[in-house]
């Protein structure tokens, strides 16, 4: 989150993204997505486009997709709005890339209870394979960050890429994921414990052991 | 009315007013860094934090709390002590602390409040935050590592300058304020983001390093960059001018300046005229005043004489010329240089009568030839205003940028006599119409079409509430044509009137708009303090004071009388222009009836008592019927914002903005 830049406006830039357009599908979502907000309220539609928009340009370069300063007016001149709006809810909220990102955006959760159930040793993994913090690989395919909290304190220790999150990982866990999509496979969301099919509790439960069949009124025992 | 506690203090407070708008009704100081009264309420800083009961056990940010029925309001408890110490101490972790070489010390609410309401010293031994400077325009300097975050300049350039163009990336402590692309700010009104920061991350680039507050002397001024007549506070040290800044009118600019206003004062150390000049075989050369007198008695031009006043002069340097050509005989005097010769017989006709408070509260708004954003950016806020509060605005004219919307009719003057019926209906249906005429539709029959169209929508009226309302405005863009017309400059045929007497001598109080070339015949007595077109084509420079250099009665397009002050000496041999001209009544041997300032002044307001008077002139409500039509593409006389006056084009500051902002020349900024 820190250390977060527009990437700069050079020629090359506006070369590459100057003649950014929807696709005819995301035109049509684009107009759809608009259409939800009242008359003159379309200004609301400014963070579903961006993501729409960063969602065409991975798809057009095969990456997780970000979004070019082009890229960004071409949305404000959509819903009729100064860019430096836009460019205030781009750059504010850190699921918008505001740079050139890798095919793979793995963002390891390095926050205290993954960090207890080991994510020290999935960065270490990472670390493996070249990747390093807040950078992309020279291949192209893997950017790497450390990020924090993101919920899943129950299935710790976790990683998030792209769309989905990898959880109850270890090392070989990672590798296991990384390896699936590097051969193009999605694996399987969620979980990787395949003793565990949510984030119900390991093994028996240790509390409100009276609830495992039935229910139990616990406050006369309070 | 709800009534509050302040303090044990029992006050009533307007509904709607917040917390802190009802602790200052009880003479209780605040300490705010966000809040604005003139902008939206951010609640950011956190700085106002008071003691609300009824509600939760914790400060509450005043400025964003209504105050309501028997709120108790502590500002002096334990609580809200420990809340500005707390607030200050966290505002004062990434603030750097380099007072000593910062151009906002002295002046810096952050420097004051925690002097006022800090603790005594620091308990933070990280590191700060450092942030990169960020460009924003040959007018502001930025050091953003000392930006508190109050969004102040955010806010203003959306809500107040219509052009959304600074804003804040990132979060958090992460957060910047930037300009888009760091592209230099391009509006008119850019520069009050100076005043209304807080701390010394915007501060004047021009004034860098130039002064300390306190070394400054004051003066109160009007300024003369365009026709509203916006009040200044001239701070010189010495001889020099070192600043303008605006000065709360809420009637004229409210707090707002124009960055011509505030920054072309360099232009009065540059090109000035600081000794009298003769043309002698054709090139002009430096004479001592004893010489140009001398030269200037033997001209004995009778009632061969004719005056042509600038767009910057004061009423009493234009009273005094009158003075002087009424006791040779003559009355040919003229202030409207470029040649228009529109009806002054009424001056309600040429004024404008809705006010700059009244133009707010307009319901449909038909603005004529006018460019108001380069003409008058202080009217063109409160139209910003009006258009806010629902305001429906059509204008005729070339298009340019607006910042309130508003739709565009035509190009030609013609239009006004043929409206569309959409634009008949909102005019005809509104209860508040008004009509802006700009110096571009005053010619060409464009003032009678004005006033017939006045007369059509019933322009002058008495509203619902019993109050007058007079909707018919002429937007001037000199800053002394109302005072030149209520002295009489004006000929029925304009400045042709003049060039048709073939005067033998032509006074020329500072214009440098007239075409000199057609009084070719004449001996053209220049009186003025910048070496300009008007000097060039002189046969005898006088050198005399510009507006910082001389007290001076000024009345801007709504017919204000408004009286500026004498900040410092003009240069050199230059004097006071009404002391030329009593000079000059001795050099061509007749009397003129004053010997000091205040005999002028006095003969002054004998002659035209309005003149005397400060706040607006009375012209009467009833206009002139009008009549005929107008016809001819319309033709905005700005063509360069700041390069209108001669003080301007004089202005180094003035000159890169034009280069920059309006020429798209790139200046690569050198390295601090």
């Amino acid at each position: 989150m820190a250390d977060r830049y527009i990437e700069p406006d050079t020629p090359e830039l506006r070369a590459r993204w100057g003649n950014f357009a929807w696709t005819e599908a995301n035109a049509a979502k684009a107009k759809e997505i608009i259409a939800r907000y009242p008359e003159g309220r379309q200004r609301s539609a400014v963070m579903p486009l961006l993501d729409l928009a960063q969602r065409q340009v991975g798809a057009e370069e095969n990456t997780q997709g970000w979004l070019p300063i082009p890229v960004m007016e071409y949305v404000a001149a959509q819903l009729d709005m100064p860019i430096i709006r836009v460019v205030e809810v781009a750059t504010f909220y850190t699921m918008y890339n505001i740079a050139p990102i890798g095919r793979f955006h793995v963002q390891v959760c390095g926050t205290t209870p993954c960090m207890l159930r080991g994510s020290d040793d999935l960065i270490d993994a990472c670390r493996a394979r070249g990747m390093k913090k807040g950078a992309t690989t020279a291949d192209g395919i893997w950017s790497f960050t450390e990020v924090e909290c993101m919920g899943n304190c129950a299935s710790a220790p976790m990683v998030q890429i792209n769309d989905d999150n990898y959880e109850d990982l270890t090392p070989d866990r990672l590798d296991a994921v990384l390896e699936a999509l590097l051969r193009g496979e999605t694996p399987k969301a969620g979980t990787q414990d395949p003793a565990r099919h949510t984030v119900e509790p390991v093994g028996e439960p240790t509390s409100l052991v009276a609830m495992r069949t039935e229910n139990h009124d616990y406050r006369s025992e309070w | 009315m709800p009534k509050v506690k302040v303090d044990g203090v029992e006050i009533d407070v307007p509904a709607g007013a917040t917390v802190l708008q009802a602790a200052e009704l009880a003479g209780k100081e605040i300490p705010r860094f966000c809040y604005h009264e003139r902008l939206s309420i951010a609640g950011n800083c956190r700085m106002c934090l008071v003691e609300v009961k009824p509600g939760p056990p914790k400060p509450q940010a005043s400025c964003a709390l209504p105050a309501t029925e028997g709120q108790e309001i502590r500002t002096d408890s334990e609580m809200v002590k420990k809340a500005r110490e707390g607030v200050m101490e966290f505002l004062l972790i990434n603030h750097p602390l380099d007072c000593p070489i910062c151009d906002q010390g002295g002046e810096c609410d952050l420097q004051d409040q925690s002097v006022a309401y800090g603790r005594g010293g620091s308990r933070y031994h990280e590191n700060k935050r450092a942030v990169t400077d960020k460009y924003m325009g040959p007018l502001i300097k930025t050091t953003m590592t000392r930006c508190i975050h109050c969004t102040r300049c955010v806010r203003f350039s959306e809500e107040v300058a219509g052009v959304d163009e600074i804003g804040a990336l990132y979060r958090g402590e992460s957060m910047q304020i930037t300009t888009y692309l760091e592209h230099a700010a391009r509006h008119e009104m850019s520069a009050n983001v100076i005043d209304l920061c807080p701390v010394g991350a915007l501060t004047s680039r021009p004034y860098a390093f130039e002064a300390r507050p306190w070394e400054l002397k004051k003066t109160l001024g009007i300024d003369v960059s365009d026709a509203t007549g916006a009040n200044i506070r001239i701070d010189a040290r010495g001889r020099e001018v070192l600043r303008v800044l605006p000065r709360n009118n809420d009637d004229v600019n409210e707090e707002w300046l124009s960055d011509k206003a505030r920054f072309q004062v360099d232009g009065l150390m540059k090109r000035r005229l600081d000794k009298p000049f003769l043309r002698r075989d054709g090139k002009l050369v430096p004479a001592t005043w004893n010489e140009a007198f001398a030269a200037l008695s033997t001209l004995n031009p009778g009632a061969s004489i004719a005056a042509v006043a600038g767009d910057m002069v004061d009423c009493e340097t234009m009273f005094a010329a009158k003075a002087l050509l009424g006791a040779l005989g003559s009355t040919l005097l003229e202030g409207r240089q470029t040649g228009m010769d529109y009806d002054t017989s009424s001056l309600a006709a040429v004024n404008f009568n809705s006010t700059f408070n009244g133009i707010e509260t307009a319901d449909a708004i038909l603005i004529v030839g006018s460019m108001v954003r380069w003409e008058a950016p202080s009217v063109n806020v409160r139209l910003r205003k009006a258009v806010k509060r629902g305001a429906r605005v059509f204008l005729i004219g070339p298009e340019w940028e607006t910042t309130f919307g508003g739709e565009f009719l035509g190009e030609d003057l013609s239009v006004m006599g043929n409206l569309p019926q959409h634009v008949v209906e909102v005019l005809s249906g509104a209860k508040r119409p008004a009509i802006i005429l700009g110096g571009a539709a005053l010619g060409r029959g464009g003032l009678q079409a004005g006033l017939s169209l006045a007369g059509q929508f019933n322009l002058v009226r008495t509203l619902e509430d019993g109050t007058a309302w007079n909707g018919f405005n002429v937007l001037h863009l000199a800053a002394s044509r109302m005072g030149g017309l209520m002295l009489g400059y004006a000929q029925q045929g304009g400045v042709a009137d003049l060039i048709a007497a073939k005067p033998k001598v032509l006074l020329s109080l500072g214009a440098d708009e007239v075409d000199y070339t057609r009084f070719a015949e004449s001996m053209i007595v220049y009186i003025g303090h910048h070496g300009d077109k008007g000097a060039h084509a002189a046969d005898v420079i006088l050198p005399a004071s510009a507006f910082t250099e001389k007290a001076g009665t000024y009345v801007n397009t709504e017919g204000r009388v408004q009286l500026s002050d004498k900040a410092v000496f003009a240069p050199g041999d230059a004097r006071e222009d009404w002391t030329i001209l009593r000079a000059l009544a001795d050099a061509f041997g007749v009397t003129v009836g004053f010997d000091s300032f205040e005999q002028l002044r006095a003969a002054m307001v004998a002659a035209v008592p309005a003149l005397g008077v400060e706040g607006l002139a009375d012209y009467g409500s009833a206009l002139p019927s009008g009549g005929g039509s107008a016809s001819g593409a319309i033709a905005y006389p700005i063509k360069d914002f700041y390069m209108t006056n001669p003080i301007a084009r004089a202005s180094a500051t003035m000159q890169r903005c034009s280069a920059e902002l309006l020429h798209g020349e790139d200046f690569a900024e050198a390295a601090e």
